[in-house]
């Protein structure tokens, strides 16, 4: 408690304790704030809650097995993870998918950007008390993951990408049900700009709210949209392409405003993005061809293959019983996340288990910015800019 | 997997050299990827240059990275990845540091964004940080035994 001088005199802080369990914390985030009455004086986030030693757990396992592992991070993001994680270890062993299974990839992880962005427009509009977009919100969120079960058999913890392609051939059909969604998805973002973008609260509670500077955002290590809010155009897809995105046209939606609104309508933006970077993917996408990497040792033989040729089933014995073993270094990387920059460093040391797996979580280093967005404004205000950096905090405690 | 550092045409490398000679003591490529490896007492001088000088410009610290080479000595090490948003290239800094001493001078007051990394580190490797604002854990309890991502640090039951 420290006693601060204001225009009536001098008065004492008081500190508040936010969290952990705050509907409005995203989970178990929590935040010592120090109060001057109802503005913040000092911001402290405190997080830890949900650490579960995933680095520590990946030191265990084989490269194929730490898959699982980065479903758990960003579960909003499932596949943007697996993206990452199988393009180190890819990079690491010097492999490359073939361009189906690229394609296949690229069209996924847009995919769940739009489905985190979704629930992102939707549980920051729940918090600033617009609960009907919620509902609105999931509903289509709903319509992505019911595409991610068709193609992996699971809604959330997807596991679909494999070190040197995708685990199955997706199935017939699966590709009209992604072309429905995209027919129907631009009418429904603009039923949730009816509801926000000029919404007389939504602007009051979001305009000039939470504001930060290019200069302090690179500084804090801030990426994503909350980085590009503020005028920069760093984004990993463009400036260092992976997965095939340099063949794809898409523009990087960027304000220079820095507030919560901006962020709010860079997310939008970024949705129709994604629409675009989807169908381009499907129109690429050829109709045949291999969805593994030809990479005997690594990637499991055809089923097929296993019961005529013993060299197939020998593999196969010794991928699931022993892994694979690529040689000694280190590699590094990145890929744009629907928060900003994940990246994954993987270390080997010849042997079949990962020898470090640091994971780069942009929700952790975003969350850094926090007490910059919000001291010196009001209360309320915190529950706007915690929801407008987007933070999960599955990838912040790891 | 090491190339000879001399034939190396990666101008960041260059460019430190000419900063300071002894600043570079290995360059490794691997995979398209650079890594610089720094002497422990050139780390902040050579992360306030590589900042500012405009033709490099990393301004971005996007990772730091512990990673525990038990039992070989020098134990830890440090990895710096760095982004230039202007010019589009990547590098990495690696610091070796010993496990008598394992203190690192803290880059916190060049890209204030390696707080909570280096506060990260210190936590499950127990590596220091001279001249951090704030060296404290971070994600786990304050009164926890043990640095977990050390290698001597069992991953199931009791230690």
């Amino acid at each position: 408690m420290t006693t601060v001088r204001t225009a009536v005199g001098e008065s004492k802080t008081m500190i508040l304790n936010m969290g952990p369990q705050h509907p409005s914390t995203h989970g178990v985030l929590r935040v010592v704030l120090e109060l001057d009455g109802e503005t913040v004086v000092k911001a402290r986030p405190d997080i830890g809650y949900l650490h579960t030693g995933i680095e520590k757990s990946g030191e265990a396992l084989t490269y194929s097995q730490a898959i699982t592992l980065t479903d758990r991070l960003d579960y909003l993001a499932p596949l943007s993870n697996n993206l990452c994680y199988c393009l180190a270890v890819e990079k690491l062993l010097a492999i490359e998918p073939p361009p189906r299974a690229k394609y296949v990839r690229v069209l996924l992880t847009e995919l769940t950007r739009i489905a985190s962005h979704l629930v992102w427009v939707g549980s920051h509009a729940i918090d600033l008390g617009a609960m009907s977009v919620f509902l609105y919100c999931f509903r289509e969120r709903e319509e992505i993951l019911n595409i991610f079960e068709m193609v992996s058999g699971q809604r959330m913890m997807t596991s679909y990408f494999r070190i040197g392609g995708l685990a199955l051939e997706p199935p017939p059909g699966w590709l009209d049900r992604v072309d429905h969604f995209l027919r129907i998805f631009p009418s429904r973002l603009a039923e949730y700009e009816n509801l926000l973008t000029e919404n007389r609260i939504w602007l009051a509670r979001t305009k000039g709210v939470g504001v930060i500077s290019a200069e302090n955002a690179i500084a804090l290590g801030v990426t994503g949209p909350v980085l590009r809010s503020t005028g920069v155009a760093y984004d990993v897809r463009r400036a260092f392409p992976y997965s095939g995105y340099e063949e794809f046209q898409f523009d990087i939606p960027t304000s220079t405003d820095g507030d919560c609104y901006a962020r709010y309508l860079l997310r939008v933006a970024e949705m129709r993005e994604s629409v675009k970077i989807v169908r381009q993917a499907m129109e690429k996408l050829p109709a045949e061809g291999p969805i593994k990497a030809d990479a005997p040792g690594i990637v499991p033989p055809q089923r097929e293959k296993m019961k005529t040729e013993m060299e197939a089933l020998i593999y196969h014995f010794k991928i699931f019983t022993e892994g694979f073993a690529p040689p000694p270094g280190e590699v590094y990387q990145a890929i744009e996340s629907p928060r900003g920059e994940l990246g994954f460093f993987v270390a080997s040391d010849g042997s079949p288990k990962p020898y470090r797996m640091k994971v780069r979580a942009p929700s952790f280093v975003n969350l850094q910015a926090l007490p910059m967005l919000v001291e010196g404004r009001l209360l309320a205000d915190v529950v706007a800019c915690i929801g407008t950096i987007d933070i999960i905090l599955g990838e912040v405690d790891r | 997997m090491t190339e000879k550092a001399d034939v190396d045409p990666n101008p960041i490398v260059t460019k430190l050299r000419d900063w300071e000679p002894r600043a570079v003591a290995e360059v490794i490529a691997f995979r398209g990827e650079t890594t610089i490896v720094i002497p422990r007492e050139f780390l902040r001088g050579a992360a306030e240059y590589l900042a500012v000088a405009p033709e490099l410009d990393f301004k971005l610290l996007s990772d730091i990275t512990g990673v525990d080479r038990f039992p070989v000595e020098p134990r830890f090490e440090l990895n710096y990845h760095l982004v230039s948003i202007t010019h589009g290239v990547r590098v990495r800094l690696r610091v070796r540091v010993p496990e008598i001493d394992p203190v690192a001078e803290s880059v916190t007051p060049v890209w204030p964004t390696a707080n909570w990394h280096e506060r990260e580190i210190f936590d499950l490797f127990g590596v220091r940080f001279e001249g951090h604002p704030d060296l404290t854990r971070i994600l786990l309890p304050d009164n926890w035994e043990g640095y977990p991502l050390r290698k001597d640090y069992p991953t199931e039951g009791s230690r």
